[in-house]
C-alpha cells in the first residue's frame, strides 16, 4: 500500500479512487513492481506527485498521461490547424525552391560577380567586398560552392521575410502598449525555446518534403530580433522631432513614413543584422528537417563522426556568418553616417 | 476681436483630470491636491487674450507651466477644463482632420531643441511645412529658398543640420515656420538653448521679420530681458497661474507682487524703460532739447550728460507728447516695491 492511502481514507475519498479500479490498465511501474517482486511501498514522505497519488489512487493521473493528453491534444486540432496553416504557407515553399533553384543554376561566372556587387552595392566598401569575393572562391576552392549557395539561398529568403512580417509588427508594438504587452512574452519565449524544441510541432504539421518546415522554424526564431529593434527603434526616436511632426500637422502615415522610420533605420538595421546572424544559426539546425545547404554536411559530420567534413562545414558557415555580418554592419554605417554628422 | 484668446484654461495631470478641475475651481491648493488626489495642478484658470500682429510673451520660471500653455494653443496638450479660441473658432471643437488643418495653416511653431529633421537637408526642413500640406513641389522650393536667404542661410541650402551651429539650426527653425505662411507663430524657448550674443542677434532678427510681416506671435521664455526686450504684451506666469499681464513697461513700473518685484529688480531699468513710460504732461515751455518718445532712458542719460537738471521735450515725429525731468528719470531708475515706500 501506497503512503498517500491515509489522506483518501480520512477524505472519504476512497469510494470514488476505487471505481473502476478493476478496469484501468495496470501501468509500466507496477508492473515492474510486481514481477520484481517489489511490493511497491514508496517512503512515506514522498513528495505527492502525480505518480506517487496515483499508487494510493488510481482515479488520479500520472504524469505519463498528462503529456500524452497534451500529445493527443495536439493531434486532435493537428487537421484543422494543417488545413489553415498548409495554404497560408505554401508561399513560402515555392519562394524558397524557386529561389534555391536560381541560385543552385546560376552558373558560377554569372553568380559570384553578381553577389560582390551586390555587396560592393550594400556596403560601399573596399575591404568588405574583397572579403566577400575572397571568401566566394575559397567555397569553390574546396567544392563547397553548390552548399553555401543553397544556405545563403534560404537565408535571403527568410531573412526577407523575416523583414518584411517583423518591421510592421514592430511598428504595430511601438504604436499600442497593449500589443506590446501581448507580444513581448511571445517574443521572450521564441527566444529562450531550445531550438530543437521548434521542430517537433512542425514535423507533426507538415510533410518533411516541403521546403516550407524549415523556412517556417528559421523565421519564427529569427523574425524576433528584427521586430524588437523596430519597435525599440520607433520609441527612441527624438520625441522633440515628433512634437514638431504633430505641430506641422503631418498625418499619422506621413509622420511614420518621414519622421520615425528615417530616424529609426540605425536600430531596425541591427535588428536586420541579428536577423541574418540567428537565420543562418537556425538554417544549420533545420537541416535535420531537410533544409540543404552546409548544415547537411555537418549533421553528416555528427552522424558518421566524419570530423574533417563537420569542422570544413562548420567553418564554412563561420565565414558565411562573417561576410553577411560584415556587408550587413557596414550597410548600417553607411546609414549611421548619411546624416552629415562628422 | 483678439486673434487667440485662452479663456478659463485648467490643465491638471492625472487619469481623472476633469473631476479635479471643480475641486481646484472651489478653491483647492496645488499641495493639497497633490497629496490628497495624487494629481498635479498644471495651469489654473488662464485667461489670456492676444491680438493680431503683436508679439505676446508668455514668461515664468522652469516649472510655471509655460510650455504647457503654449502647447494648449495647437492642441498638442488638451486642457482639462476651458476654451482656446484661434479667430473666434473654439480649437476644442476641432475634429481630428480640422485640428490638422489648423495646424498646418493656421499655426506654426519654433521649438527650444531646434527639432529639426536630422536626415533631411537644411532646404528640405525649410520644405518640410509646404510638402505636408502637399503645396507644388516647385512652389515648395521656391518658398523655403526665399525664406532661407531671409534669415541669412543662403549658401547652406544642401548642408544637414548637425554641420550647422545652434544659431544657424534655429534659423532654419524660423525659416521652417515662415514657409508655413501662418498668421499665428508659437515660439516655445525658442532662443534659451543659443549662447547670449547669438541669442541678441536672434531677438534682433525676430524683430525685424516683425516688423515687416506683423505675425501673430506667441514666445515663451524664462528670461526677463529677452521678454522686455520683445514683448508687445507681458503674461507672467507662476505656478501655473497669471500672476500679472499687460504692458511691459507698465509691469516693470507697477509690479502688483512680490514675485514681480524680485524678477524686476534685477533688471538694467534704464535700458529697458521708454522714455514714454516715465513722461509728464507738459507744463513749461522752455526745455533743454527733445527726446523721441521710444527712446530709452539710457539713450537719455547719455544725451544729458548725466545732468540731472535738464528738462526735455519728448516728441513723436511732430508731435509733442509731454517733458521729462532728468529727476523724475533718476526716481523711475529705482524699482518700486509694493509693501515698502514709494
Amino acid at each position: 500500500m501506497a503512503g498517500y492511502d491515509g489522506v483518501f481514507d480520512t477524505l472519504g475519498l476512497r469510494d470514488w479512487c476505487d471505481q473502476d479500479k478493476a478496469d484501468a490498465p495496470m501501468s509500466m511501474a507496477q508492473l515492474l513492481a510486481q514481477s520484481g517482486g517489489d511490493d511497491g511501498e514508496s517512503t512515506p514522505l514522498a513528495f505527492p506527485s502525480l505518480d506517487t497519488l496515483h499508487e494510493s489512487c488510481a482515479r488520479i493521473s500520472q504524469t505519463r498521461d498528462v503529456t500524452e493528453g497534451l500529445e493527443q491534444g495536439f493531434l486532435g486540432i493537428r487537421a484543422e490547424l494543417k488545413y489553415v496553416l498548409d495554404p497560408l504557407t505554401q508561399p513560402l515553399s515555392w519562394l524558397l525552391d524557386g529561389t534555391l533553384f536560381v541560385f543552385e543554376t546560376t552558373p558560377w561566372w554569372v553568380m559570384i560577380p553578381l553577389l560582390v556587387a551586390l555587396s560592393w552595392f550594400v556596403s560601399r566598401s573596399k575591404p568588405v567586398t574583397v572579403f566577400v569575393a575572397g571568401v566566394l572562391v575559397f567555397f569553390s576552392i574546396i567544392d563547397h560552392y553548390d552548399v553555401a549557395m543553397q544556405t545563403l539561398a534560404i537565408v535571403f529568403v527568410c531573412t526577407g521575410l523575416s523583414v518584411l512580417l517583423g518591421v510592421p509588427i514592430g511598428i504595430g508594438m511601438s504604436k499600442s502598449q497593449t500589443a506590446q504587452r501581448i507580444i513581448v512574452p511571445i517574443l521572450d519565449l521564441l527566444q529562450t525555446l531550445p531550438t530543437f524544441v521548434y521542430l517537433i510541432p512542425l514535423i507533426f504539421l507538415f510533410s518533411v518534403t516541403e521546403s516550407k518546415i524549415y523556412g517556417i522554424a528559421v523565421i519564427v526564431y529569427a523574425i524576433v530580433p528584427v521586430i524588437r529593434l523596430t519597435d525599440l527603434g520607433i520609441r527612441l526616436v527624438d520625441q522633440d522631432v515628433v512634437e514638431a511632426a504633430n505641430a506641422f500637422g503631418m498625418t499619422p502615415a506621413q509622420k511614420l513614413a518621414r519622421v520615425e522610420l528615417p530616424l529609426a533605420l540605425p536600430n531596425i538595421m541591427a535588428g536586420v543584422n541579428q536577423t541574418i546572424m540567428m537565420s543562418l544559426a537556425m538554417v544549420v539546425i533545420a537541416s535535420m528537417i531537410s533544409a540543404p545547404g552546409l548544415g547537411v554536411l555537418v549533421l553528416r559530420g555528427i552522424r558518421s563522426l566524419d570530423l574533417g567534413v563537420g569542422i570544413v562545414a562548420g567553418l564554412g558557415i563561420v565565414l558565411l556568418a562573417v561576410i553577411l555580418d560584415r556587408v550587413s554592419k557596414a550597410a548600417l554605417a553607411r546609414v549611421d553616417t548619411h546624416r552629415g554628422h562628422q | 476681436m483678439s486673434k487667440v484668446a485662452i479663456r478659463g484654461l485648467y490643465k491638471i495631470f492625472g487619469p481623472k483630470d476633469r473631476e479635479m478641475v471643480e475641486l481646484v475651481q472651489g478653491g483647492m491648493t496645488k499641495p493639497d491636491l497633490m497629496e490628497q488626489h495624487g494629481h498635479v495642478l498644471g495651469l489654473e484658470d488662464i485667461n489670456v487674450d492676444m491680438a493680431a500682429g503683436e508679439i505676446t510673451v508668455i514668461m515664468g520660471l522652469s516649472g510655471s507651466g509655460k510650455s504647457t500653455l503654449i502647447r494648449h494653443l495647437n492642441r498638442l496638450i488638451d486642457p482639462s477644463a476651458g476654451e482656446i479660441l484661434v479667430d473666434g473658432e473654439d480649437v476644442m471643437k476641432l475634429g481630428r482632420a480640422q485640428l490638422r488643418a489648423l495646424r498646418q495653416k493656421k499655426m506654426s511653431m519654433v521649438f527650444q531643441k531646434f527639432a529639426l529633421l536630422p536626415h533631411k537637408t537644411v532646404q528640405e526642413n525649410a520644405e518640410m511645412p509646404l510638402s505636408v500640406q502637399g503645396v507644388d513641389v516647385s512652389e515648395q522650393t521656391a518658398q523655403a529658398r526665399k525664406w532661407l536667404a531671409r534669415v541669412g542661410l543662403d549658401g547652406f541650402e544642401d548642408r544637414f543640420p548637425a554641420q550647422l551651429s545652434g544659431g544657424m539650426q534655429q534659423r532654419v527653425g524660423i525659416a521652417r515656420a515662415l514657409a508655413a505662411n501662418t498668421d499665428i507663430m508659437l515660439m516655445d524657448e525658442a532662443f534659451s538653448a543659443l549662447d547670449p550674443l547669438i541669442r541678441t542677434d536672434m531677438q534682433d532678427l525676430l524683430l525685424e521679420l516683425q516688423a515687416e510681416l506683423q505675425k501673430t506671435i506667441v514666445f515663451i521664455t524664462h528670461d526677463l530681458d529677452e521678454a522686455l526686450k520683445i514683448a508687445d504684451h507681458l503674461v507672467i506666469l507662476k505656478d501655473g497661474r497669471v500672476v500679472q499681464q499687460g504692458e511691459p513697461q507698465d509691469i516693470l513700473l507697477n509690479p502688483n507682487d512680490p514675485y514681480i518685484e524680485d524678477f524686476v529688480s534685477d533688471i538694467n531699468r534704464a535700458r529697458v524703460l521708454r522714455v514714454r513710460s516715465v513722461m509728464k504732461p507738459v507744463s513749461t515751455d522752455s526745455f533743454d532739447g527733445d527726446v523721441t518718445a521710444n527712446a530709452t532712458l539710457e539713450d537719455l542719460i547719455t544725451l544729458s550728460d548725466g545732468d540731472t537738471n535738464r528738462l526735455y521735450r519728448v516728441t513723436d515725429g511732430n508731435d509733442v507728447l509731454g517733458q521729462l525731468d532728468m529727476k523724475d528719470l533718476v526716481k523711475a531708475l529705482v524699482p518700486r516695491t509694493t509693501t515698502g515706500p514709494g
